[in-house]
């Protein structure tokens, strides 16, 4: 069976759990950017959390199955079609063969998921079916989708678990248009004056529209740099450092202006200053964030980094249980 | 006297440690990195995920479910105080041929595309800007100096199979170069760029701020793996290359182009016994050898 593409959407990628291993070679981890929301489908469908699903960023595609199928659409609000009648989110869908699925406008977020019960069965590459369009592997053909693509969906895979119907209000992501981000500070953030470093984590910060799986712009007071030497063979900005490997979630200021956070798909490393990091609960948070999210980065320690972590696995555990 | 760890250990929030070994770059510093990666990857240390080696710094992804923090810390800490203790041995590795087209229409055509606001010499271009900055007479004097002594391959990375690359000269003789004021939001493929002392082949075409020298015809990643340098893995270089550069004119690129596309063009490459001792100790001695191991293969 597949999804026969009529129209792809603005950016529409085949996402999974993630590349991990590769980083080395600069291949970043890539994968759904909100992890959370992807799982919900996956167990809505049938699935295990390892299934592959479409990521849609805004406007999603309008494509057609050519068999029965079961589907679930989660993460940003968006109006759903089946055939132009609306259905809802968070909710086991039935197609039938030759039905047809569509968007409508995205009413806060950036990203909402497609699971097909089965998963999206494309070769994996380097371990994972994620799409890492710069490097031309994973998805379909090392691209995000074009019209006209069949998509291949996998044979059912039994998990074991009772069937979920509907995911409870309780457990659904929130979609805020004002987020506390957590985030470790550490890294290079000696390179900040105790004046900048105020100013990153006291002020409030606004997303710009210069957001994207491989990092997220945001616009605010800047920060002020300390007077320090510059290291040889690092270059001449007061934000470069001699190019090294970068955290997934790390935070880089070029020139003191924009702060930058690094996603799932970001470059692995490079020559700007990173004065901390989103601890890896948080990240699905900042893949939620529309342009205009007021953000404040929250400094947290290692402990609580690690207790936050654990409550982010304690939800996910409840969901596959 | 055992140095004890004077590398600077910091967190990248709860999965990532960050090691800088030093703050400017070397090579002892950048030998240090590769060993500790080695030492560590040697371990096969449950709940270690990713082992990211840089110019300088070394970056451990792990699985803070498995491995403590503060246990992959003093881990990492006891090999880098075993690794300061150990003089530099012989690494095997190998020396690459790389023929570039410096100074080609391709990079020249971006150049005029970034010109003002984004560059130090809206007027000028990216090799004479190095040459100026480097107090040289001449561009033909910056790039034989670029092309004359071998390189080292530092780190892996930015995005799929980018290397960066660290001139086998002293400290003196390194080229230093101003990266663009603002980055470009476009580079061609296999563009060979220069950013502080680095350079760096864009693996891919992109967003860059290295400064453009020239151009290279054949690949240096290829996911559809067909080429013999690709066979095994779709990234050519490692970390401990030695690359040295051969300028080509435009006859010559397209015909190495032409091969790349019948399927048959391989690097010219020798296995090598690197001696960073010998290399520290006179540069330009040793970096004859290299040239001449190379030649005479």
């Amino acid at each position: 069976m597949a999804l026969e593409i009529i129209e792809p959407g603005m950016s529409t990628t085949v996402q999974d759990r993630g590349r991990i291993g590769y980083y080395k070679y600069g291949f970043p981890q890539s994968g759904s950017l909100d992890q959370y929301s992807a799982t919900l489908g996956n167990r809505l469908v049938g699935n295990t959390p390892e299934e592959a699903v479409l990521e849609c960023t805004y406007i999603g595609p309008k494509f057609v199955s050519n068999a029965d199928a079961v589907i679930a659409i989660t993460g940003a609000p968006v109006d759903v079609f089946v055939n132009d009648e609306q259905v809802s989110q968070y909710e086991q869908l039935h197609l039938h063969a030759g039905d047809q699925v569509r968007f409508g406008v995205i009413k806060g977020g950036t990203r909402y998921y497609i699971a097909v019960r089965g998963g999206i069965d494309v070769p994996k590459a380097l371990g994972s079916r994620s799409t890492y369009p710069i490097g031309r592997i994973g998805g379909v053909n090392g691209r995000i989708l074009q019209a006209g693509d069949e998509i291949k969906i996998g044979a059912p895979v039994d998990n074991g678990l009772r069937d979920v119907k509907v995911i409870d209000e309780a457990d659904r992501p929130v979609f805020g248009k004002e987020v506390e981000v957590r985030v470790m500070m550490g890294l290079y953030d000696h390179y900040l004056s105790d004046k900048g470093r105020s100013q990153f984590l006291d002020e409030p910060w606004t997303l710009t529209p210069v957001a994207d799986r491989m990092g997220m712009r945001y616009d605010g007071p800047g920060v002020d740099w300390a007077e320090r030497r510059r290291p040889f063979g690092a270059g001449q900005d007061p934000s470069n450092i001699v190019d090294a490997g970068y955290a997934v979630g790390s935070i880089q200021i070029p020139g003191g202006s924009q702060p930058i956070i690094l996603h799932r798909e970001a470059v692995s490393g490079g020559g700007y200053a990173q004065v901390g990091t989103v601890i890896s609960a948080d990240m699905d948070v900042v893949a939620r964030s529309a342009p205009g999210t007021k953000t404040r980065f929250v400094s947290v320690n290692m402990d609580e980094a690690l207790a936050a972590r654990k409550a982010y696995q304690d939800q996910f555990n409840k969901i596959w249980s | 006297m055992t140095e004890q760890h004077k590398a600077r250990y910091t967190w990248g929030g709860d999965e990532f440690l960050l090691v800088e070994v030093e703050e400017d770059m070397s090579l002892q510093a950048n030998f240090t990195v590769h060993g500790m990666a080695a030492a560590l990857e040697a371990k096969k240390l449950d709940g270690l995920v990713d082992i990211a080696p840089g110019n300088a710094a070394l970056l451990i992804r792990f699985n803070p479910d498995v491995i403590a923090p503060a246990e992959l810390e003093s881990i990492v800490k006891s090999l880098e105080d075993e690794l300061r203790s150990t003089p530099p041995g012989v690494v095997q590795t190998r020396v690459i041929e790389v023929p570039v087209w410096f100074e080609d229409p391709f990079t020249k055509e971006t150049m005029t595309r970034f010109r003002e606001g984004f560059h130090q010499t809206p007027d000028g271009d990216d090799v004479e800007y190095g040459a100026q900055v480097n107090n040289l007479s001449s561009k033909e004097e910056f790039l034989r100096r670029y092309y004359e002594s071998p390189w080292i391959v530092s780190m892996v990375g930015f995005v799929a199979g980018l290397p960066f690359l660290y001139q086998l000269v002293e400290r003196d003789q390194q080229l230093v170069v101003p990266k663009y004021l603002s980055p470009r939001t476009d580079t061609p493929e296999l563009t060979l760029g220069h950013g502080g002392c680095f350079g760096a082949i864009y693996a891919v075409r992109g967003a860059g701020g290295y400064q453009m020298m020239g151009i290279l015809p054949a690949p240096i990643y290829q996911p559809e793996m067909t080429l013999p340098d690709f066979t095994e893995f779709s990234v050519l270089f490692k970390p401990g290359d030695i690359v040295k550069y051969r300028p080509i004119d435009e006859t010559e690129y397209y015909s190495i182009k032409k091969e790349c596309e019948a399927g048959t063009y391989k690097y010219k490459e020798i296995p090598f016994a690197f001696d960073m001792g010998a290399s520290l100790a006179d540069p330009a001695a040793y970096n004859k050898k290299i040239v001449e191991a190379l030649n005479g293969a």
